[in-house]
């Protein structure tokens, strides 16, 4: 994640510690990146949301501050309730890393505004506990007022929910990442980070990365 | 067992302990006396196979281990090899082989922290891991349970430190059943000024223990996997360790950390017999002495003895030997990453290694013997038994139908289902995931260099001809490297053996090592590390043990310049499709003969060394140049097979010619002939007029483009047949 934000922005992002307290004046964007917070022990992302830093986090999203929560950053996201619902274990009781599609839902946020709506690209994913989940009524919620983020599709755009070679982990709706109420916040679970450089296999997620850097800094 | 329970010591004892009685003879003339029950125990596993290479070593011996660009050969923790820009690669492989039939999960997961310790130990930040695996007969009911376990435990572990796993081999033979190898490994990289040894120096230096508490599991692990299994196999459950990957990912991060400044002297991590072994070698290897109070040793479990201490396999934990002056900043460190961190003893100018525990003395060893007598044995050998020659072949199905059965067997089917349980791109430098070259290729942060990562051995091939099958191991992770354009470097190698007791296993092992050699030296590509693991038998009720293939799996390391240059197998359109190397049509051995006749007949392919050279030179010298735009070795399957797996693996297909070959059309399309190469080039012609001059056999197969695999019978398969076929196998087995 940090090389990604180093080759988009041109910056290198400040490493914030855990069990600090605070965070450096000026951000434009706080990123929770993927990994083991904990091992996943527990709940994935239960122990890490409550991590000192955690608190610092909270007042710069109620002060409208942009976060990107990916994989177990999302997972944290979710534990701390600054983003709706829940990721259970993945459908097929498996680890999956493999290349998915994701259908664009709206474009006009900070996250999705190099694509235009409906766009669908590729971007790998990596975890065990991707099965995203929450109360009809968040659902419907989340659902009527846009926010979801994406969705799991076929390479051609195509929903279906219900066929685990489309919607790998089993999430409802085929979700694959949400937005807060604002519009601020964005957690996802797969990597866009990491199709960022040709040399890799494509730039398929690149456009978040160059989206944000135009929306926040330009 | 606690002290109260302790037995006395006598050759009963030592027997018990795995000991012989010429062993603990010599025990009792090292010590002048009846050892203590520690005492005993640290003998014990020193001497263990295991640890000590006691069957193995004189041969080993014979392997080649240098090269101007070998910085470390084995002897430390990992081998080192120079990549350039004052950078090494750090690899190696282990097995985890007993551990992984009795507990799959913890097995397979501990041994990927095992390897993983091995190379950070020397201050590489770990940037891939492989893994070799070999499972029984897919039809017993036994391998699903292993396979299952096996697979969550690499990933588990894996994933779980944020180190991709980017490649790795799996087969399938009923010789494995109850004994399934699990080989891992790790390469990583490290300034090559900042690279960090095993040997103790400096009398009164802190010795240091990090990382998890002691528990009482694992103990006597190395003399668990020193010997055969039987019908109790499972009971030994208590001596398989439990891993725990996050605190890996810590003791990683502190202990690079940590090697960023100037405080450590030396460092070992705690593998097999664990503390025993960490504090005997650092200290043997820097000839000093050495003084433990364990005491001091941060415990899990209350009431631990001394000999509980000394012979646990608790995971996770490393011993460093630090400046006196450094103490409280190395403690700092491991503070913030939440660690343990005890200073449990000094080093001393006695020469012996002395453990304390409330009080009292429970061992008091010189070191030199303890090493040096280490027994070293040149077991008897006898040639193992010769293969059937081949019945004359009546080729039953014909091209197209063998074609459709070889992808969709079981050591030839996708593997996507095992691999897409590791993360292969966490840390964003993955070039070339699993599947997609023929060697993975990762790049190294910072830099333009990529390293070419391979695992490689046909074991069938080493039953029928353990030599050829030796010198075959290496020369395919050789062609591996060089079909994606890299240089190949060096080898780390695990030998997997039936029982070297058994004097046709122990031959076959003589012979596998002289092939390695020979192939090792022809190549310029040197063993800079490695592991044996022998006593991989299965007894049968009946009494009677079998043996595994003999299993020489061979970890290769090359390194591309600029990563760019690297090609996979997925072709452009328009490309003419030709074949490099000499094919003879030799079925001896191989998977048509298998899958399509049932028999495991006749002579391994023969394997040219000097051939191997030229064409696998030839070729790379045209990866480099860009002639070549995507390139597969032949290997298991032969040449219809590598051209499918190509066609499998990108968008474009291919239309095939007649073969203007004069053989049988099944030896020509299903024989693996060795040292030979498919490759897509823009200019057909010119590629011949080319490799005619480099003195390299080459032939035109056909041309990319089309939506499938054109046959020369005019028949077409298309790619989405060919991948349901190909993607049946795992699903079919795992999910049902």
């Amino acid at each position: 994640m940090a090389i990604a934000l180093r080759g988009v922005s041109g910056h290198a992002p400040a490493m914030v510690w855990h069990r600090d307290t605070a965070l450096p004046e000026g951000l434009d964007l706080v990123v929770l990146p993927g990994g083991f917070s904990y091992g996943d022990y527990l709940r994935c992302g239960a122990m890490a949301a409550h991590a000192p830093i955690m608190a610092a986090i909270r007042d710069f999203a109620a002060r409208g501050g942009h976060i990107l929560g990916v994989c177990n950053g999302f997972q944290i996201l979710t534990e701390t309730q600054l983003l709706p619902g829940a990721l259970l274990r993945n459908a097929a009781l498996r680890f999956l890393s493999q290349d998915c599609w994701l259908r664009v839902e709206r474009n006009d946020t900070p996250f999705t505004r190099h694509w235009a709506k409906g766009d669908v690209y590729r971007t790998p994913m990596a975890h065990g506990d991707g099965n995203y989940i929450a109360e009809a009524e968040t659902i419907r919620m989340l659902e009527d007022t846009g926010r979801v983020a994406f969705r799991y599709v076929a390479e051609n755009g195509r929903l279906d929910a219900g066929d685990p070679q489309l919607n790998p982990n089993g999430s409802m709706n085929a979700i694959a990442g949400v937005f807060s109420e604002n519009l601020r916040i964005c957690g996802m679970m797969p990597h866009p980070e990491d199709l960022v450089d040709p040399l890799m296999g494509g730039e398929d997620g690149k456009p978040l990365f160059t989206g944000l850097v135009e929306a926040l800094v330009g | 067992m606690s002290a109260k329970a302790q037995r006395t010591v006598d050759e009963a004892l030592a027997r018990e302990f795995g000991l012989t009685a010429e062993e603990y003879g010599n025990v009792l003339s090292i010590m002048g006396r009846t050892p203590s029950f520690t005492e005993l125990g640290i003998f014990s596993v020193m001497w263990s196979e295991h640890c000590s290479y006691k069957s193995s070593r004189a041969y080993l011996k014979t392997l080649p281990t240098t090269a101007p660009w070998v910085i470390h050969g084995p002897g430390e923790n990992a081998g080192v090899v120079d990549i350039g820009n004052g950078l090494a690669a750090i690899f190696k492989m282990e097995s985890h082989n007993h551990p992984s039939f009795i507990e799959p999960y913890q097995g397979a997961a501990t041994g990927v922290g095992g390897i993983l310790r091995d190379v950070f130990t020397m201050g590489a930040r770990p940037v891939a891991n492989l893994n070799a695996l070999r499972f029984g007969d897919p039809n017993n009911p036994q391998t699903r349970r292993i396979v299952d376990g096996v697979v969550r435990g690499v990933g588990g572990y894996g994933n779980c430190v944020g180190v991709p796993t980017v490649g790795g081999e799996i087969n399938f033979h009923p010789a494995y059943d109850g004994n399934p190898l699990v080989n891992a490994m790790t390469v990583g990289v490290a300034r090559q000024d900042r690279i960090f040894l095993s040997a103790a120096a400096g009398v009164g230096n802190p010795v240091i223990y990090v990382g998890s508490r002691t528990g009482r599991d694992g103990i006597h692990g190395a003399t668990m996997s020193s010997s055969e299994f039987d019908e109790d196999a499972l009971a030994k459950r208590p001596t398989v360790q439990v891993g725990d990957p996050f605190v890996e990912k810590l003791l990683i991060e502190a202990c690079l950390e940590l090697m960023a400044t100037d405080a450590i002297v030396a460092i070992q991590d705690m593998g097999a017999a664990g503390l025993t072994s960490s504090a005997v070698e650092m200290a043997g290897k820097g000839g000093v002495g050495i003084d433990l109070d364990l005491d001091n040793v941060p415990q899990r479990e209350r009431g631990m003895t001394a000999y509980e201490m000394m012979l646990s396999e608790s995971q996770e934990r490393m011993l460093i030997v630090l400046r006196p002056d450094r103490t409280e900043q190395a403690r700092a460190i491991f503070d913030k990453w939440e660690l343990d961190f005890a200073v449990i003893g000094h080093l001393t100018d006695t020469g012996n290694i002395v453990i304390r525990h409330k009080g009292a003395v429970e061992a008091e060893i010189p070191l030199a013997p303890l090493a040096d007598q280490a027994p070293v044995y040149h077991r008897p050998t006898a040639p193992a038994q010769k293969p059937q020659p081949m019945e004359p072949i009546i080729d039953p199905v014909g091209v197209e139908q063998a074609l459709i059965r070889l992808i969709g067997c079981p050591d030839l089917a996708s593997r996507a289902w095992v691999y897409n349980q590791y993360d292969s791109t966490v840390g964003g430098q993955t070039v070339r995931r699993p599947g997609a070259a023929d060697a993975a290729i990762i790049k190294v942060e910072d830099t333009e260099i990529g390293l070419a990562l391979t695992t490689d051995c046909t074991p069938r091939y080493c039953r029928a001809n353990a030599k050829l099958g030796g010198a075959q191991a290496v020369a395919e992770a050789w062609r591996n490297i060089t079909a994606t354009g890299a240089r190949p470097l060096a080898v780390t190698d695990n030998l997997n053996f039936g029982s070297p007791e058994k004097p046709e296993v122990m031959g076959q092992f003589v012979d596998a090592i002289a092939g390695m050699g020979e192939a090792c030296r022809a190549l310029d590509f040197p063993v800079v590390s490695g592991n044996v693991s022998l006593y991989n038998e299965t007894r049968a009720p009946d009494g009677t043990s079998q043996s595994i293939l003999p299993t020489p799996a061979i970890g290769g390391l090359g390194v591309l310049e600029n990563v760019r240059q690297a090609v996979g197998l997925e072709m452009p359109e328009g490309c003419d499709v030709m074949l490099l190397g000499e094919t003879k049509g030799q079925l001896g051995q191989s998977i048509w003969l298998r899958e399509i006749l049932g028999a495991q007949d006749g002579e391994p392919p023969e394997l040219d060394l000097a051939a191997e050279r030229r064409n696998g030179d030839f070729v790379r010298g045209l990866i480099l140049d860009g002639t070549i735009v995507a390139c597969h070795d032949v290997a298991d399957g032969g040449v219809l097979v590598a051209v499918t797996e190509m066609v499998m693996a990108g968008q474009a297909g291919c239309v095939l010619d007649a073969p203007q070959s004069g053989m049988r059309p099944e030896a020509f399309w299903f024989g693996e002939d060795q040292s030979r190469y498919i490759v897509a080039v823009r200019d057909g012609q010119a590629l011949a007029t080319l490799a005619a001059k480099a003195g390299v056999p080459c032939r035109r197969l056909g041309r990319s483009g089309g939506e499938g695999l054109t046959l020369p019978s005019g028949s077409t398969i298309s790619k989405a047949r060919l991948l349901a076929v190909h993607s049946e196998f795992f699903p079919r087995l795992m999910d049902r």
